[in-house]
């Protein structure tokens, strides 16, 4: 997906750490500014997983193909992937952050597989 | 019909006009257009649920780029067939060449031409399975002899692709 996630502003406490003057006049200096730390919402994300759904008419060597090229999955483990999506309906690909998911749900539907993101439960 | 690999290419010869007119019907099978079941699966959402927000972002920024991927590859498909027009000669059997580097877009266009055949006919799974059935008695006949008649050239082509 193109589009950014929004930026969530986290204010930061100051660092007690951190020795303020005291021999100054407070004409000539202000309070300590505060900085505030930005965080994007997606390092604050809880992990979505990739998930490939059973089709009766994508070939099994063509599904295991894409899981090989999409994921750089070594061949036994992309038909596992395959079996699991033909035996069981479903398969998790891969979890982790959502925007990546995305570009995977993403790059699958390229291929035109039944590709959907899931929140990990 | 034979199918083999001469280099960079891979060569189906011994088309028979039928064969070849199957062939020829593979960037127009492709198009989902006009069938509302094969454009939703086609172009299916990205999540199960009610994520309206992410699929409206998906219809306006993912669709139109797989849409323009599907068509570069159909239309590279529809370049390649292009040597089976030229002088009809209903009974003369015909060769056509695919370059390797078009691999890619064939798996492409004869994936998206099955989808959408299988789609608007609503085959079972059971009914894709069943390889032995013949003879071609009806429309729906024909139409699933053309998506294994497809699936057989992905599978050849991925063989290829494979070695």
């Amino acid at each position: 997906m193109s589009a950014q996630p929004p930026a969530v502003e986290v204010a930061v406490p100051p660092d007690p750490r951190i020795v303020h003057p005291t021999n100054t006049t407070s004409s000539t200096i202000g309070a300590p500014t505060i900085e505030k730390e930005t965080r994007t919402e997606e390092a604050l994300d809880v992990p979505w997983q990739v998930v490939v759904h059973n089709d009766p008419v994508n070939l099994m060597s063509y599904v295991t193909m894409v899981f090989q090229r999409v994921f750089g999955y070594p061949r036994d483990k992309a038909e596992r992937h395959m079996l699991e999506v033909h035996q069981i309906g479903r398969s998790i690909l891969w979890s982790g952050m959502r925007e990546r998911a995305e570009l995977y749900v993403q790059q699958l539907h390229g291929y035109l597989l039944l590709a959907t993101i899931e929140k990990v439960s | 019909m034979e199918i083999c690999r001469r280099k960079n290419q891979i060569e189906i010869s011994e088309l028979d006009p039928f064969l070849a007119e199957l062939l020829r019907q593979i960037p127009a099978s492709a198009n989902p257009e006009g069938a509302p079941a094969a454009e939703q699966r086609i172009f299916s959402p990205p999540i199960n649920g009610k994520e309206t927000e992410l699929c409206a972002e998906w219809k306006m920024y993912v669709e139109p780029e797989l849409r323009r991927l599907f068509q570069t590859a159909t239309q590279t498909v529809g370049a390649d067939l292009e040597q089976l027009n030229g002088n009809e000669k209903s009974l003369v059997s015909r060769t056509l060449r695919i370059p390797t580097k078009h691999a890619d877009a064939w798996l492409s266009a004869l994936n998206q031409a099955r989808l959408v055949i299988a789609t608007k006919n609503n085959f079972t799974e059971l009914e894709l399975n069943d390889h032995l059935r013949s003879p071609i008695g009806s429309r729906r006949d024909l139409s699933l002899f053309q998506v294994n008649f497809y699936g057989f050239l992905q599978e050849f082509i991925l063989r290829e692709l494979d070695c």
